[in-house]
């Protein structure tokens, strides 16, 4: 090792050190301006009093939180009482985006340990079929999802045909259609930290595990499990994250009754009865939520990196 | 090496795996082969025939496709192409500009739009052009999408640039190259893998984008995947099928094209 | 040296801070035109630093830095006339040899036809033409080696920089290339300062070496005068093998000092400047300038046992204990006349010293 790298001296490379700040401009600009500035922008609407048709008067009201939360009867002069109709939508969201991700995880975490420990070189094969289908537009891939599951669809046709069942299987609009949607949306997501994680874990390690007594199931429990936490988690963050706020899955996949939250927001923007200060509010407390669970990833993930 | 003596493979993985892939394909294969129906229904198959993808091009709804592409591929150039460059400045600058304050923040700055969810990101630029009194139209989705294009185009730039060693750099200047020129002539060709699978993958993200694009498009302005969903929620028809295959086929050439030169190692 | 030497490269008072961290502590040296100058040290010890302040890749905290006579602490590095030979070579992976070579002169404004005639030249120098076309990659280490020595050539530097060249190539090669370096040298009349945490290739290569410890420069001098006074305990002990004894000075008289060891045993050697009666220093004897015997000699010797007989190609290496828990190695040609002075472990031995042989090291 060189003095210069030893003593610090090109730990971190500083060759347009004086050119920074212009380099980074442009990203500022356009990201300040166009994603931060919006989403402040979006919390002072959630403050205003709506208009009918869209839009907003600019009169500040909590109305839109209070619509939310509280029932004050169909002339807001009731008594407050809990108003479930929202929290019942963010819970089954939550729910579904819940086992969504449980499925993903059934089925991501055996498909990553299997790639990671196939010969190197066939490794990155395996991680690209992997992903291919992430970047196969979000939409086509939802609509194929519908064709398929349809009640006369491809699946019910061909299970009818072996005799399997006698009457289609009832799945398009119903949870478990919403489920299926979400896992077969956000599956690479799973798949890739585990993946990378496993990659890393020494495997001497299981051989030492092995050496004492310990059976293979074990040594996945206790030795394996452990040491690849850190993906599993930050896979099941990226496959919850993006569910939650879902809208094509539930909206092609769910019909009326299975409404998320990504839903609920679209309707107050471009259904007829938009109330934006409402939808704002409703995406100010999904937004809430996410960032407190990448929080609580970030926490985790520098623990992680702290213990050896 | 035998079953016994294997403590790294565990039976039902293979299989786990074969399931996994199975899921993620059949329905994309499903399409395809449907594309290819004869029958004006979707449920009957007739026999094999392109009739529904002439369909796409001279049938009813072909001008509408039409006017949709051209505004779908003029975007992703265009946006993929700005963002490609943004994020290539501040991939120099944040890999390349030593330690500093801004640091940090510009890297989580960055990666924003893939923290925020896609929805509330659409809320938040509708809320904003309105706000500021932009029509929505063409140019109100192109600056969207520049802005959601920049963390995608700037990871392959960022993971190519760590890459690549410092002393090539300083090797350039230490041959009387002045800064601007080490980055033209050294910098910036061993970085261009990394580029280009940058501009490819921004580019599939703005064709592929539905929320952002359905939020903040005007009246009469579509993009394919916009007029996609506004025909499926009319029901499934075979054309719909016919084009989605198109659009599939072009984003897996497109993603393993990235893959493939992203590969290439041009400092070997 | 002759009165009208002139200094190529001029360090005054350098200083390096990197925060509260201080890698170079006021480091002023003076490198000759047209001399093999080395910088030598373990890892850390600043050596690549000093290098990279005179390419220009560091800024110089306090202090400056002269280029025959011209400041250039502030000069960027493409305004410096000095040229480096990059550890792992940073030959760039997407030009071919030539382009490689013909870089620096192109930068310099040279023509397209021009520069690609002089990197021509230089790859005939380095006996690499007939790979002028490849690519980097597809050269061995040593070749590769090469095209970074023409490359960083071509332009005529005044001062040729080389920071740890041959670290990366196997031992044979190393030392081919140590030999060729010299003569390249020789040729270009160019001063070359070099940067190895190696001692023997130090000592082989340089006509003066700096040796540096933990920012500090801790002896300056032609490579006999390092390896035979070596000034302080650090340089006796990081260049070659010696034996390090702790010892009381009792008395000094007409130039020598009377030392005693711990296990009452007493040597004399020359006196040196900062040492006095009544401190405890250390001594360094070098095991060649050993010799053991059965029987006391007329020369200072000491009485102990043999533990040890360590063959080691050239030489067979003796470890010998004596009274005070003090180990000697003595090291003894492996020919005719050195195989009979070896004794059976557990045998009576004495350790005899040549006149001069021990050195009193200020700490």
């Amino acid at each position: 090792m060189a003095g210069g790298a030893a003593t610090g001296g090109s730990a971190a490379a500083d060759t347009y050190k004086s050119a920074r700040h212009w380099l980074l401009l442009p990203s500022w600009l356009v990201l300040v301006l166009v994603v931060l500035a919006p989403v402040c922008m979006m919390l002072i609407y959630s403050f205003l009093t709506k208009e009918f048709r869209g839009g907003v008067i600019w009169e500040p009201t909590l109305a839109a939180y209070d619509q939310f939360f509280f029932d004050r009867g169909l002339f807001g002069d009731d008594p407050p009482k809990i108003e479930w109709t929202y929290i019942t939508i963010f819970w089954r969201s939550i729910w579904q985006a819940g086992l969504a991700t449980i499925l993903s995880l059934i089925i991501g975490f055996p498909t990553a340990y299997f790639i990671a420990t196939r010969p190197e070189r066939t490794r990155a094969l395996w991680v690209f079929l992997v992903t291919i289908p992430y970047w196969v537009n979000l939409l086509i891939r939802t609509v194929s999802m519908k064709f398929l599951l349809r009640d006369q669809g491809p699946m019910n046709d061909f299970l009818i045909s072996t005799g399997l069942i006698d009457d289609p299987l009832r799945i398009v609009n119903t949870n478990l259609a919403v489920q299926l949607g979400l896992f077969y949306s956000y599956l690479p997501f799973m798949v890739l930290p585990i993946y990378a994680s496993v990659e890393r874990y020494n495997f001497a390690m299981s051989e030492a595990a092995a050496d004492l007594y310990a059976t293979k199931w074990t040594t996945l429990r206790r030795i394996v499990l452990p040491a690849v936490k850190p993906g599993v988690i930050a896979g099941c963050i990226l496959v919850f994250v993006p569910s939650l706020g879902a809208f094509l899955a539930p909206d092609l996949l769910g019909g009326a009754k299975n409404f998320m939250i990504g839903s609920l927001i679209e309707e107050q923007f471009k259904g007829n009865a938009g109330n934006w200060p409402f939808g704002a509010a409703a995406a100010m407390v999904l937004l809430t939520m996410v960032l407190i669970l990448l929080m609580i990833f970030a926490r985790q993930q520098r623990r992680a990196e702290a213990s050896p | 090496m035998s079953a016994k003596t294997d403590v790294k493979n565990y039976t039902g993985f293979r299989t786990l795996t074969f399931v996994c892939l199975f899921i993620l394909y059949a329905p994309l294969v499903v399409v395809t082969i449907y594309s290819f129906n004869a029958s004006p229904s979707i449920t009957v198959w007739e026999g094999f025939s392109l009739r529904w993808y002439g369909d796409v091009f001279t049938g009813p709804e072909s001008g509408k496709f039409k006017a949709a592409a051209i505004n779908s591929f003029s975007i992703a150039l265009i946006a993929a192409t700005l963002a490609t460059i943004i994020a290539t400045s501040a991939a120099t600058a944040i890999v390349r500009g030593g330690i500093f304050k801004t640091r940090t923040l510009s890297l989580g700055l960055i990666s924003l739009p893939l923290m925020v969810p896609e929805i509330v990101l659409a809320v938040a630029t509708l809320i904003f052009f309105n706000a500021v009194g932009f029509t929505r139209g063409y140019m109100t989705i192109l600056v969207a999408h520049i802005a959601f294009c920049i963390p995608f185009a700037y990871l392959p730039i960022q993971a190519r640039m760590q890459g690549i060693e410092d002393t090539y750099e300083q090797a350039a200047m230490d041959l009387y190259a002045t800064k601007a020129q080490a980055f033209r002539r050294v910098l910036l060709p061993l970085m261009m893998p990394g580029i280009i699978s940058g501009f490819l993958l921004a580019f599939i993200v703005s064709l592929d984008d539905f929320i952002i694009t359905n939020f903040v498009k005007g009246a009469g302005v579509e993009t394919l995947p916009t007029a996609i969903f506004g025909s499926v929620k009319q029901g499934l028809k075979p054309n719909i099928m016919a084009i989605s295959t198109m659009l599939l086929a072009l984003s897996i050439v497109m993603v393993t094209l990235s893959y493939v030169v992203s590969k290439t190692d041009n400092t070997k | 040296m002759t009165e009208n030497t002139q200094i190529a490269v001029d360090v005054r008072d350098a200083i390096k801070r990197y925060g509260d961290f201080t890698a170079l502590h006021r480091i002023s040296l003076g490198i000759r035109d047209n001399e093999f100058f080395t910088l030598l040290g373990p890892s850390g010890c600043g050596k690549t630093t000093l290098l990279r302040m005179i390419a220009g890749f560091e800024d110089v905290t306090e202090g400056a830095i002269f280029l025959y006579g011209e400041e250039i602490e502030d000069l960027p590095p493409h305004q410096r006339p000095v040229n480096t030979v990059f550890q792992n070579y940073a030959l760039f992976p997407h030009m071919s040899v030539l382009e490689n070579v013909s870089f620096g002169l192109e930068m310099r404004g040279a023509s397209k036809a021009d520069a690609r005639t002089r990197a021509g030249e230089m790859l005939e120098l380095v006996q690499l033409t007939q790979f002028a076309s490849r690519k980097p990659s597809q050269l061995s280490g040593g070749q590769q080696q090469r095209v970074a020595l023409a490359r960083a050539l071509a332009p005529s530097p005044k001062v040729l920089l080389l920071d740890e060249p041959l670290s990366a190539l196997d031992l044979k090669l190393r030392k081919a290339m140590q030999i060729e370096l010299k003569h390249i040298q020789r040729e270009t009349g160019i001063t070359f300062i070099f940067v190895t945490h190696d001692q023997e290739e130090a000592l082989t290569m340089s006509d003066r070496i700096a040796v540096m410890s933990a920012g500090e420069m801790q002896q300056l001098g032609d490579p006999r005068d390092i390896y035979e006074t070596p000034r302080n305990m650090f340089v006796a002990d990081f260049i070659g093998d010696t034996n390090l004894l702790d010892v009381s000075v009792e008395g000094i008289a007409a130039g020598r000092a009377t030392c005693k060891l711990s296990g009452g045993h007493r040597l004399t050697c020359d006196a040196v400047d900062g040492v006095n009666a009544g401190a405890k220093v250390h001594l360094s004897v070098r095991p060649e300038r050993l010799f053991l015997s059965d029987q006391p000699t007329a020369a200072e010797s000491l009485q102990g046992t043999v533990v040890e007989n360590i063959f080691i190609g050239t030489d067979i290496s003796t470890i010998v204990d004596v009274p005070g828990g003090q180990h000697f190695t003595v090291r003894t040609s492996n020919s005719d006349r050195g195989n009979k002075r070896i004794l059976d472990p557990g045998t009576t031995a004495y350790v005899n010293m040549e006149p001069g042989a021990a050195r009193l090291l200020v700490d």
